[in-house]
């Protein structure tokens, strides 16, 4: 049990962390002062709560291992995070996709988590959910503007769309770690959520006259348990560069 | 269409009880983004309870050039400020 909730919490954590530096890979070069400034709110919003998660999971491992060990002290195949996460950022079509995808479900998982019967991860989703309800406002108003936009915000929106369909099946994907969480009450089934997702984000792409990609298509998976991406070791070494090259070093 | 997004003015409200007071601008393609973009721009540090965005093409402005008929007149009124009565200290805000 203890073991299967160390994993839980990694992915929590591990999701905000890598998509927290996808989205500081973006400062300074958005395509509007204003853009920018609301990816950083974003990525610094993720972080707060990777500390959160991580530092939980490290109290809950007992081995000493901190939130700074956690984050800049594993290689790739000991990150949980979804394979959708470390997607690199692309154009702001693909960056705007990827949000929006992630933040239907990550606001239903927080949503889900706030009726934990582990009052510390029920507490740590109540603050998130507030965070990531407005990250949806936006993702969600910037899909429709662009899908609906001119000839070529659709076309890249669809390409988008079309390209990252494919890592969101991992989302619903239950392994032995979400089942005995759910077993014990700590989350709720992560299959649960799939039809209110698949109703929402349809409704959405409608909107932004999208085609949505067919739900039963092939999908990719294995970010949960470790196996990743060509990308995750590239992203890893820019992000713990510093703790790598300076073990324990402080701010 | 000009390629350039219209400029807002954001009028932010600190807490209850206070008037909004304009803090800055920026721009945004129409009003509900800039709504979105204030949030993001100028409530970063616990700022505000409540967002105004006005397009600044539509607040109308006095001319500095009036500055001395405007203005000047009400130097030498004195009697008009409400300076003469003792304030008690439980009054805020006023």
């Amino acid at each position: 049990m203890l073991d299967d909730q160390f994993e839980f919490l990694l992915r929590l954590g591990d999701n905000a962390l890598v998509l927290s530096q996808r989205l500081c890979e973006w400062v300074g070069k958005g395509p509007a002062l204003e853009e920018d400034m609301a990816l950083a709110n974003t990525a610094l919003d993720l972080l707060g709560q990777a500390r959160l998660w991580l530092t939980l999971a490290g109290e809950v491992e007992g081995a000493g291992r901190g939130e700074d060990r956690l984050a800049h002290g594993r290689d790739a195949h000991e990150f949980r995070n979804l394979l959708i996460v470390e997607r690199p950022n692309g154009s702001y079509a693909d960056t705007l996709v990827r949000q929006y995808l992630f933040d239907e479900w990550h606001h239903r998982v927080l949503d889900a988590l706030k009726r934990s019967s582990d009052g510390r991860v029920a507490a740590i989703a109540e603050k998130a959910a507030k965070e990531v309800a407005y990250h949806l406002r936006r993702s969600a108003d910037l899909v429709v503007r662009l899908g609906d936009g001119s000839a070529e915000s659709a076309r890249r929106m669809q390409a988008a769309l079309d390209e990252l369909w494919m890592y969101t099946g991992e989302m619903f994907a239950a392994d032995g770690v979400d089942e005995v969480m759910e077993a014990h009450g700590v989350c709720a089934s992560v299959a649960s959520l799939r039809e209110e997702w698949l109703a929402d984000v349809g409704a959405t792409l409608a909107e932004a006259r999208l085609a949505m990609p067919a739900p039963d298509a092939w999908m990719q998976k294995g970010g949960k348990q470790g196996r990743h991406t060509e990308h995750m070791g590239y992203l890893l070494a820019e992000m713990q560069f510093l703790q790598r090259a300076y073990p324990g070093q402080q701010w | 269409m000009s390629k350039e997004w219209p400029l807002w003015e954001v009028f932010i409200r600190s807490q209850h009880g206070l008037a909004h007071k304009h803090v800055g601008s920026l721009h945004a393609p129409d009003a509900e983004m800039a709504i979105n973009n204030a949030r993001d721009v100028y409530t970063r540090r616990n700022e505000g309870v409540g967002i105004w965005v006005v397009r600044a093409a539509d607040v109308a402005s006095s001319s500095p050039g009036d500055k001395g008929p405007l203005f000047e007149p009400s130097q030498s009124k004195v009697y008009r400020h409400p300076t003469f009565f003792p304030m008690p200290e439980e009054v805020k805000n006023l």
